[in-house]
């Protein structure tokens, strides 16, 4: 917020910057927007070349839990940016607790997606299986693509995971505050990014069948 | 600082709550709409929503109002790139 920031115990001067601080977070999240986006460019291209294919397999993923999930990453996107507005009005207790309730959300998303997985996988549905190798070659791609995308889409949760415990623990001990909240606001947007990854992943994968 | 004023900038609670709210409403349109069966429309429908939930998350929750022409041109500029890459693969693909 504040372009210097003294810190009391020695006479060294930190200087932080508000505006390339966040640069730096868009910067890196545009090097996301391409990861991703070269994922659902392979989606793209197979999907117009299976297209019956891609239709029938899809409706074998369950639309129900993919919308649950959907409404339950959205609310760890609200809490997040409330933990926000509430170190910005100066209320940091009331912030850690947005951040808590936003991992909590987040581990109910991999709760129910590891259900998801487990079941696909009790059915002998995973990458190379002799299931799903017996299956046509566009249900082969559509389920590899499937894996592959909630796969690392649940890795960045789990980032986002530590990230926000990270800064559960700065805010506590007054290194996040109404003076200095750059890194919670950039890991918000980290937050929210990975909330956008999933708002195209959940049409995309569950509702085209 | 000229920027202080643009990172004092605080989204309000009931602010937050409306696009939360919003975004519920989207994705319950999202799935009525897989439900009918509308043929190559439905899925432009539902890439249409999920663009519309995208510009809603980052317009408000990331800031994206409050930002500096600057940043808004580095966005569109990774989304140009990103649509180019994707019409240049379908340019090739389509017409082998």
């Amino acid at each position: 917020m504040n372009a210097t920031n003294t810190t009391t115990d020695t006479a060294h001067e930190t200087h932080v910057d508000y505006i390339g601080s966040k640069m730096g977070m868009w910067l890196f999240l545009f090097t996301e927007i391409l990861f991703f986006g070269g994922l659902f460019l392979l989606y793209a291209v197979y999907r117009s070349s299976f297209s019956q294919e891609f239709y029938t397999t899809s409706a074998q993923l369950d639309m129900t839990i993919g919308a649950i999930n959907t409404i339950v990453l959205i609310t760890s996107s609200l809490t997040m940016a409330f933990s926000i507005t509430a170190i910005k009005n100066g209320a940091a207790r009331l912030s850690a607790l947005y951040q808590l309730l936003t991992i909590i959300f987040a581990l109910v998303f991999l709760i129910i997606k590891y259900y998801e997985w487990s079941a696909k996988i009790g059915h002998g549905i995973y990458p190379g299986s002799d299931a799903l190798l017996s299956q046509g070659q566009g249900t082969i791609i559509f389920y590899s693509l499937y894996f592959v995308m909630t796969g690392i889409h649940g890795i960045h949760v789990l980032a986002g995971i530590v990230i926000i415990a990270v800064m559960i623990n700065m805010t506590t001990k007054n290194k996040i505050s109404e003076k200095d909240f750059v890194r919670l606001e950039n890991t918000g947007l980290y937050w929210h990014f990975v909330d956008v990854v999933w708002v195209y992943l959940f049409p995309l994968l569950y509702l085209i069948g | 600082m000229e920027h202080t004023e643009r990172a004092a900038h605080t989204v309000s609670y009931k602010a937050n709550i409306l696009v939360w709210l919003t975004l519920l409403v989207l994705t319950g349109l999202t799935v009525i709409i897989a439900g009918i069966d509308l043929g190559g429309f439905g899925i432009l429908m539902n890439i249409l929503i999920a663009s519309l939930k995208a510009g809603l998350i980052v317009y408000i929750f990331m800031h994206m109002k409050y930002e500096s022409l600057l940043f808004k041109l580095m966005l569109l500029m990774a989304i140009a790139t990103l649509t180019v890459i994707i019409m240049l693969t379908f340019l090739d693909t389509l017409y082998r």
